[in-house]
């Protein structure tokens, strides 16, 4: 690894010059040389110097030196969200490619620094994950390296089971508050004060309905006994506070949780982080950063960047598209109620109220959305007939992918599904102590699309290497509810009588 | 000091290793592997190395793209990402296929068997040493002068030092813009290894039986392969005549007719005798059959050129017979009682795909 040569490095100061006049704010950033062995060692590690020992690194070193040797990719760039901004160059790329990379970097920066679902990020992570390997190397001394390893295979496979709005919600009481058993009381309406009408009780306060209440009033209560009190989508840190772990296991499972939440911003949001920087290097080169002679290789350069495959969005294209629409859209004023109820289609292709509000627009877009949020909000029917998408489904006979439709809707719609939660299903630990056996409930909020049934037994296996007893969960197959449940020896699926459906 | 990234890796390639060596009697008995071939690696599809966690299944496969079409126009099918994928972020649904080298893969085998290194035999100079030309330099006799690039270096400084005129193109090259040819010592293993397979194809000979010839000399030729290197190998196949094939054929044909064994192991005994010196090759031959053979008296003459020609020019005769629902299997108990326990022919059984292991095993154990 090295620092920048002369060149590179005032190439650096010439283009974060252009990137400040532009309003980008971010922290340092500091660029690192490395060769493409170095960066596919660093790619692998997810961008940091260090991290614990495990083989799937290895794995992911593999795939990449790999496909770096027969020329299929090439990695521009990788940029971690730290403070300072570490981000790494490739040794032997042309100028043009350098000036691309350190543009993007810069807007890469400057989300990660303003965008709200990065705030709770832990900026000196460099730290924080070299303490983690410090770690997990001194449980591997005591504990053995395969035992160490494997527990580690365990806890990757539940590392998708956390809470992206943890984060955002206050820490949780961890005292009960001192209270009385209450008992339960129904509110009734009183029929006035004027006893003459006291007849007309019945039918104020139906005694089916009160009776009804009582119920519910109970089952909150019997429900507030229970933990997790209500659904809890945390599962690794539901499994840290209640699962019997060795100290050991326990610090390694803390490890994974806390990286699991360090990286959770990215993947909420890849189309918008990547889009803005597209955006970016877009306008810093092609406005100032760009000389004549090197206009032909950049142009190569950033339309491989935001190249389309027939049946894969590309983030980058996507993103950047949004944000250059949504800035014509607030520039000329086609938003709010007029714009929406205006019909006229000349009127409409015709619309500019010379606001000039685009960039300011995109600024606290790239602020307060994720890709989720972004795409509802953004993803116009408009956009969409422009860019000509279009949903595909899998031809069952030919096994070839066919367009389905061009509707805006179901577009939309199948978009969205892919994004929510990630693309990763919802699932919930329901009850700790299921059946009173002290066996471990969980249960899938179906949304149309079912789990894959041989991952999740293997990853029931897995759990119940934590939990040491029967592991249940709930779920949806082919639109039949049914119960998948591993007692430690075998896999028992069962109907049930109902899908599971959140209270 | 070995990187961590290093040590990862290694710990990646071991858990791979065990996984091939747990899975390898099915890995052995399937054909995709041969399939996913390469030059010198295979790809082998690993499930089970991919991580499980509670995902989508793909059941509806479904997804939105961009371009031109019509609902119901397929969708280009091709690979590769146009953006620069960052990293951590290509988590693909597909299963993780590992590249394995051909010689990881006969390590692999050999030690999962028990199978002993092969002593050579015959000529002892493994290699030989060929030049090739490959660049130029400064220096050298002048009967490997580089012309051309003599002159273009000539050409290049009179440019410079202002002494070209276009009018009167008179390069004159000096003794500093000579350049001669260069050349590299390539080591390059002379062979000293046949395999030498056949192959009935007679008319009760399917597709399911070829499958399984197919797959056994796959693994044998890796085998023999990553203890010899250079190994040539050659193709007859036979049903009352017998021909010389490329391996394309050779796994490919299928001809009706008679058996005539004999013709075949003609056919090889001619080669040996045309082109391999049993003196400096190490040949190794293997004849698969259902054991239909057409006659007694062709059988007869079968294990005379075996006992007279083919086992005394080879290191190893294999005899494989491939189970057919039309073929009487005789053959294979004839060799039985004309050769009893003569080491130098191995015969083996193959009922099934899942004996293939077995019969690889009894092939390869002797270490011949």
């Amino acid at each position: 690894m090295a620092t920048l040569t002369k060149h590179l490095a005032e190439l650096q100061a010439e283009i974060e010059g252009y990137a400040l006049e532009y309003g980008l704010d971010f922290f340092t950033t500091i660029y690192e040389l490395v060769d493409y062995r170095q960066m596919s060692e660093i790619a692998a590690y997810e961008g940091f110097p260090v991290r614990y020992p495990h083989w799937r690194f290895g794995m992911e070193y593999d795939r990449m030196m790999k496909s770096q040797t027969y020329g299929l990719s090439k990695i521009y760039e990788l940029v971690i969200n730290t403070d300072p901004c570490y981000a790494y160059l490739l040794e032997g790329n042309s100028l043009v490619d350098q000036k691309l990379v350190m543009s993007h970097v810069y807007g890469h920066c400057d989300f990660f620094k303003h965008n709200r679902f990065f705030s709770h990020t832990d900026r000196r992570m460099i730290d924080g994950m070299a303490n983690h390997a410090t770690r997990v190397r001194r449980h591997m001394d005591r504990q053995g390296i395969d035992k160490v390893e494997s527990f580690i295979d365990v806890c990757h496979s539940l590392d998708n089971l956390i809470d992206p709005w943890l984060p955002f919600r206050k820490p949780q009481q961890m005292r009960r508050e001192p209270s009385v058993e209450l008992p339960i009381n129904i509110g009734r309406l009183s029929a006035n004060a004027d006893s003459e009408r006291s007849y007309l009780d019945d039918y104020i306060n139906p005694p089916e309905f009160i009776e009804q209440q009582r119920k519910r009033a109970e089952l909150e209560r019997e429900q507030r006994r229970k933990i997790p009190p209500q659904p809890e989508r945390d599962l690794l840190g539901f499994l840290l506070l209640h699962a019997p772990l060795d100290p050991w296991e326990a610090d390694v499972l803390g490890i994974i949780r806390e990286e699991a939440y360090y990286f959770l911003p990215q993947r909420q949001t890849k189309i918008m982080n990547e889009g803005w920087a597209t955006y970016w290097h877009s306008k810093l080169m092609t406005t100032r950063a760009l000389r004549d002679d090197e206009l032909i290789d950049y142009a190569e350069a950033a339309s491989g960047v935001t190249a389309m495959g027939p049946n894969q969005l590309n983030p980058y294209k996507i993103g950047v598209e949004l944000y250059r629409d949504i800035e014509d859209r607030w520039n000329k004023g086609k938003f709010g109620k007029q714009w929406d109820e205006c019909d006229d289609r000349q009127a409409r292709d015709d619309w500019d109220l010379r606001l000039n509000l685009g960039k300011s627009k995109i600024f606290e877009v790239r602020r307060l959305y994720n890709d989720v949020t972004f795409i509802d909000e953004f993803f116009t029917l408009e956009f969409c007939r422009r860019n000509r998408f279009f949903t595909f489904v899998e031809n069952r006979r030919s096994g070839r992918h066919e367009i389905e439709s061009r509707e805006f809707k179901k577009i939309k719609h199948t978009m969205l599904q892919q994004l929510t939660n990630f693309g990763q299903p919802f699932i919930y630990v329901v009850d700790a102590n299921h059946l009173n056996r002290g066996e471990l409930l969980l249960a899938h909020r179906h949304e149309g699309v079912d789990l894959r049934l041989n991952y999740a037994r293997d990853t029931l296996r897995n759990l119940v290497r934590i939990w040491r007893r029967p592991v249940s969960i709930l779920t949806t197959v082919e639109d039949k509810p049914k119960r998948i449940r591993f007692d430690g020896t075998e896999i028992q699926i069962t109907d049930e009588p109902a899908a599971w459906r959140l209270p | 000091m070995i990187s961590r990234i290093e040590k990862d890796h290694r710990r990646f390639r071991e858990i791979v290793r065990g996984r091939i060596r747990e899975n390898l009697r099915r890995y052995v008995s399937r054909g995709d592997m041969i399939a996913h071939k390469g030059k010198e690696t295979v790809s082998i599809p690993m499930p089970q190395i991919d991580i499980p966690r509670f995902i989508h299944g793909d059941n509806k496969g479904q997804g939105v793209g961009q371009g031109e079409g019509d609902p119901g126009d397929p969708v280009g099918e091709e690979e590769g990402e146009g953006g620069a994928g960052k990293a951590g972020e290509g988590e693909g649904d597909k299963t993780v296929e590992v590249e394995v080298t051909l010689d990881e893969l006969a390590q692999i085998l050999g030690e999962e068997l028990g199978l002993p290194n092969i002593e050579p035999r015959g000529s002892q100079t493994l290699e030989t040493v060929k030049d090739r030309y490959v660049g130029l330099r400064t220096t050298g006799p002048e009967s490997l002068r580089h012309f051309k690039a003599t002159f273009k270096r000539a050409l290049r400084r009179q440019i410079s030092m202002g002494t070209y005129d276009p009018r009167h193109p008179i390069i004159v090259p000096v003794r500093e813009d000579r350049r001669y040819r260069s050349w590299k010592a390539e080591p390059k293993p002379q062979t000293n290894a046949v395999i030498i397979y056949m192959m009935d194809v007679s008319g009760s000979m399917g597709d399911e039986q070829k499958e399984i010839v197919r797959i056994e000399s796959f693994w044998i030729d890796t085998w023999l392969r990553s203890q010899y290197k250079g190994i040539e190998s050659r193709y007859i196949i036979h049903d009352a005549t017998a021909r010389e094939v490329e391996r394309e054929v050779f796994f490919s044909t299928r001809e009706s007719g008679g058996t005539m064994i004999s013709s075949a192991y003609r056919k090889c005994a001619e080669l040996i005798e045309r082109e391999f010196d049993p003196a400096n090759w190490n040949i190794y031959a293997f004849h698969f059959s259902d054991g239909d053979n057409w006659s007694v008296d062709d059988t007869a003459a079968c294990i005379r050129l075996l006992r007279e020609q083919l086992i005394p020019a080879s290191n190893q005769f294999g005899y494989g017979q491939v189970e057919s629902p039309y073929g009487s299997g005789q053959f294979i108990k004839d060799l039985t009682a004309a050769f009893g326990d003569e080491q130098m022919l191995v015969t083996s059984e193959i009922k099934t795909k899942d004996d293939i292991m077995d019969s690889i095993r009894e092939f390869l154990k002797g270490g011949r």
